[in-house]
């Protein structure tokens, strides 16, 4: 049977979350420490050699993430949490933050003393108010411990962190909406470049990292990059905090080496719920693809989700059982996008609609055979000329499941024209 | 530094920094855009102006995207060609369909980039209107017909960055994005202040100047006499507005077009400039030897006026209480001339030829008329008269030319360079030198005052006292300054302000601009002041005649009446 390995997971459940003794009886901030005593670039190169890459979605390498924000001169710069996990279906980042808070921390940290920032945020979802208290008591606690604050643990490195909410804007997951949002703009995403890292909050070079990403470097720097690297697979290493949720038997929030086969989750999570059949998955969130149960041997790390024509993503396991129709599930999913279109760039703002639309109409009973070129081809058209990852990848579950679910487009198609 | 690229297949070397955009255009490649404007900060949110780049997956916008060493850009490949059409048919099934009788129709981009795209065919989705809930035709000076907001936010970034009037913003989200005042309120109940420079922004039939050209067709040949008043940016921008290269001059031909279009009398505003340069230059020395409040500010830009009591109402006091040249001959057009021809005021229709969009509303304001009549009952721009000149089918590049109306047809050259950013300051000082001193001036070109810098000072040398002056135009500048001399960081005696940038030549009113556009403008206007006998406004002999016949002297109680005015805090439209 399939078992957890739990770095970033390693304290929920045996921590009280805002204790920073318990959390520095399990060895919390001793990865700080470590790394305090090592110049910024020897941490970097730590974490690169680690190979650590984004769990936000993208899967960018944060080493070189930090590097790039290392080399930059600046008066000032800023580390940002992004906690706005708004994927629906994503949980992951919530159980971490209010478990314990303090890996969250204490990875902030790290990142600040390799990029060189002296400040950090952490972005909350608008939707988690009840996080926000404990991050609060967490920082409060590990700065009366001399773990945050000024001259930590002696060494001259300052290192202050504030919570900002968010207004509830699914598009503020984007780096640079985020940003602006922070600095009470519009949560829109801007062009890049300017990079963050290069130019961000306030104009300042900014890293921004998810939760869990910032959540493994205090484990990276103890255990060493080296080791950390043995774990997962050589291209996705460590491992990866999935979502199972839907209609899986037991859902929950799980740690997992990278690469760990999806069969194997689905199996250790008892299958579908009240044994009914399984119609499919939905992987990587709402931008993410629906696969057919044919499909379920994919193992689960960026590289090859990517093979197999899918996207790890916020690592979402939704469960699809037989109760459920897949146009339905389109159907809503583009509604969602509908709604959370920031509107700046067009392919995006009329994309989804239309989008929308056609899989409404086809499911209602009025659609033909052309509508599935058609969305295709505006599928094409969102990919290749939306300005953020909202717009690029949210046409994922409508030519997914027209690929994965042919039969069932064809036949609410044919079902509409025999009436 | 400069950067090595390849645009479909031509090599080109340039600055680095420098957009694809903008390499293309040297190249000769032109590339369409929307939401990209020449004097804006990069949105690259319309996605028209996409391009491939090698080694690239997605497309780039072209507006945005800096030049790299080696990269190599397909402006009209197979993907970008389709993309692009996709990108404006999505655009096009959300836009109004009524291109037949549309203001912009034959100058709007989008109807510009279908046909260079040849997009012919109707567009896949069903058409889907912007809710006209959210037209908006309550302001005086601008139309908004939401159905045809294509959502590139280039009205918003001037009304936001460039005139910091903060009228316009974006509301909702997806979908159902607008772009509209705050708390929902109609435009003409907001702290829209008409400058009108939205309308000079928008690429479409979105945002346009209100159109009040039926009123004169209504009114032309009736019972009333038809009084026109020409202010001195028309004769630079008029010709443009029908066709010809920006800066033609047309000063004649305009006087002879307005003549044929129906007006009785055509007089020349350049005439009230030299009269307000009388009052106004009085109310300064007052100011200075009496200890009035200064800095002394102009008072001759409707939408400054009003951004001043909105904003700034602490500085009403500094205001000159000069009416603008446009309000004081509307007030003597209804009086002194009325009486000279033994005529009601009601008799009368005053009619304004302005480079501004906010002349309209200064029309509308209560305290410039009297007796239950507006001094001015007509206010039309200078793209609304094009539109009539080419409706009556009168051939504007052939015309003769002939002279404006006595008793008002003379003006000098300050009188002309009103319509430029600095001239009113210029103006002023010809006159204020002269008068203080006695001496004549020998070099009456102050350079200081030129140009097109947002904010220009300088100290001039007035007899024993160094008058200190600042000039702004565009009102984000004129915000740098206000808020310096409220900070009591800068200290002056007299301030220029125009709401538009450049000045009246770059007002919301005319043909749609940019700063390449405006040079041209500037260039003529002062080309007029030195083509003109009279370059000082106290050397005009009719406004002499005038003080002499009717006012009695400048400041004096003939002169408040009718030539000064008063102004309202506004700024509860902030609450």
């Amino acid at each position: 049977m399939l078992q957890e390995t739990r770095i970033v997971l390693r304290n929920v459940g045996l921590i009280d979350p805002v204790s920073i003794d318990d959390y520095r009886t399990r060895g919390g901030y001793e990865g700080l420490r470590k790394a305090l005593s090592m110049t910024p670039d020897q941490v970097i190169k730590e974490i690169e050699t680690s190979a650590l890459r984004g769990r936000g979605g993208a899967g960018f390498p944060t080493g070189k993430k930090l590097r790039i924000s290392n080399g930059v001169e600046a008066d000032q710069k800023y580390i940002i949490c992004n906690a706005d996990e708004g994927e629906p279906g994503t949980n992951k980042d919530r159980v971490i933050l209010s478990n314990d808070p303090n890996t969250v921390l204490e990875g902030m940290a790290i990142a600040a003393y390799a990029a060189g920032a002296t400040k950090g945020f952490v972005y909350l979802r608008y939707e988690y108010p009840y996080i926000f208290p404990i991050l609060e008591e967490a920082i409060e606690n590990a700065t009366k411990a001399g773990c945050l604050g000024k001259n930590i643990f002696g060494s001259g490195f300052d290192f202050e962190v504030d919570v900002v909410s968010g207004g509830g804007a699914y598009v503020c997951g984007e780096e640079t909406a985020l940003i602006a949002s922070i600095s009470g703009k519009r949560g829109e995403p801007q062009f890049k470049p300017p990079y963050p890292g290069v130019s961000g909050l306030y104009g300042k070079p900014t890293v921004v990292n998810n939760v869990e990403t910032l959540s493994n470097l205090p484990s990276i720097l103890e255990m060493g990059g080296e080791r950390f690297k043995q774990i997962g697979v050589p291209n996705c290493t460590g491992t990866k905090v999935f979502t199972v949720c839907g209609n899986a038997e037991r859902n929950g929030v799980v740690e997992y080496p990278m690469g760990t086969n999806l069969k194997d989750i689905f199996v250790a999570h008892g299958g579908v719920k009240n044994g009914r059949d399984l119609r499919g998955f939905m992987l990587g969130g709402q931008s993410g693809n629906l696969i057919n149960p044919d499909q379920m041997d994919m193992n689960m790390d960026i590289e090859s989700c990517r093979e197999a024509g899918c996207v790890l993503g916020t690592g979402t396991v939704m469960v699809i059982d037989d109760y459920n129709e897949i146009l339905d599930i389109v159907e809503n999913i583009m509604t969602f996008f509908i709604h959370e279109s920031c509107g700046k760039c067009t392919p995006c703002r009329e994309g989804n609609i239309r989008m929308h639309e056609l899989v409404h109409g086809i499911n209602a009973g009025h659609g033909k055979l052309e509508d599935l070129d058609l969305l295709e081809e505006l599928a094409d058209t969102m990919r290749l000329a939306s300005l953020c990852a909202l717009g690029q990848n949210s046409s994922y579950p409508v030519t997914s499941s027209i690929h994965n679910f042919r039969p069932d487009y064809i036949r609410a198609i044919e079902r509409g024209q025999r009436v | 530094m400069m950067i090595n690229l390849t645009i479909d297949g031509l090599p080109i070397q340039v600055e680095e920094g420098t957009t694809v955009l903008q390499a293309a255009e040297k190249l000769g490649i032109s590339i369409p855009t929307l939401c990209h404007h020449p004097d804006q900060a990069v949105k690259a949110s319309c996605r028209i102006c996409l391009v491939e780049c090698e080694g690239l997956s997605a497309l780039i916008p072209s507006c945005a995207y800096p030049v790299f060493e080696g990269m190599s850009v397909k402006t009209h490949s197979s993907k970008v060609y389709n993309t692009r059409r996709h990108v404006l048919e999505l655009i096009l099934s959300r836009h109004a369909q009524d291109c037949l009788h549309c203001k912009r129709s034959g100058s709007c981009e989008l109807q510009s980039i279908s046909q260079e795209m040849h997009f012919v065919d109707s567009p896949r989705y069903p058409y889907r209107a912007r809710s006209t809930e959210m037209d908006d035709f309550s302001s005086p000076s601008i139309a908004r017909s939401a159905g045809k907001c294509i959502a590139c936010g280039r009205c918003e970034y001037v009304c936001n960055e460039i005139q910091q009037v903060h009228a316009i913003s974006k509301v909702n989200r997806g979908f159902e994005v607008n772009f509209v005042p705050a708390y929902g309120r109609p435009l003409g109940e907001s702290v829209c202040v008409n400058c009108g420079q939205c309308t000079q922004a928008c690429p479409t039939g979105a945002l346009t100047i209100k159109d009040d050209t039926r009123q004169f067709w209504n009114n032309v040949g009736g019972d009333k006499l038809m009084v026109a008043q020409v202010a001195p940016s028309v004769r630079i921008n008029l010709a443009e507005a029908l066709g010809e290269a920006p800066g033609t001059l047309s000063t004649g031909r305009l006087v002879t077009a307005m003549r044929r279009l129906g007006f009785d009398m055509v007089f020349d505003s350049d005439f009230t400039a030299d009269l307000t340069i009388m009052e106004e230059g009085t109310e300064l020395l007052g100011r200075l030897q009496n200890g009035g409040a200064l800095p002394m500010i102009t008072s001759c830009s409707p939408g400054w006026i009003k951004f001043c009591e909105t904003y700034y109402p602490e500085f009403i006091p500094n205001l000159s209480t000069c009416k603008s040249p446009q309000g004081m001959f509307g007030a003597l057009i209804k009086t002194y001339y009325a009486e000279k021809l033994d005529k009601k005021p009601q008799d009368i229709m005053s009619v304004a030829i302005m480079p501004c969009t906010a002349k309209k509303y200064e029309a509308k304001r209560p305290e410039l008329g009297r007796d239950g009549y507006q001094d001015v009952d007509l206010v039309l721009t200078v793209v609304e008269l094009g539109r009539m000149i080419r409706s009556a089918g009168i051939n504007f590049a052939d015309l003769p030319e002939e002279e404006f109306d006595a008793p008002f047809g003379l003006g000098s050259g300050a009188g002309a360079i009103f319509g430029v950013t600095g001239g009113v300051m210029e103006a002023a000082l010809r006159t204020v030198y002269e008068v203080v001193t006695g001496e004549t001036l020998e070099n009456i070109e102050f350079d200081a005052v030129r140009g097109f810098e947002g904010v220009k000072e300088a100290t001039i040398q007035v007899g024993d006292l160094p008058v200190k002056v600042a000039v702004a135009h565009g009102l984000g500048n004129a915000r740098k300054v206000m808020d310096a001399v409220r900070d009591g960081k800068a200290e002056y005696h007299f301030i220029e302000i125009m709401a538009c940038p450049g000045g009246c030549i770059g007002g919301g009113g005319n043909v749609i601009k940019n700063w390449k556009r405006m040079q041209p403008r500037y260039e003529a206007i002062y080309r007029e002041d030195r083509r003109l006998p009279l370059r000082k406004s106290h050397e005009n002999q009719a406004v002499q005649n005038l003080y002499k016949e009717f006012l009695g002297e400048p400041n004096g109680h003939k002169s408040h009446e009718l030539l000064h005015t008063t102004y309202t805090d506004r700024s509860r439209l902030l609450r």
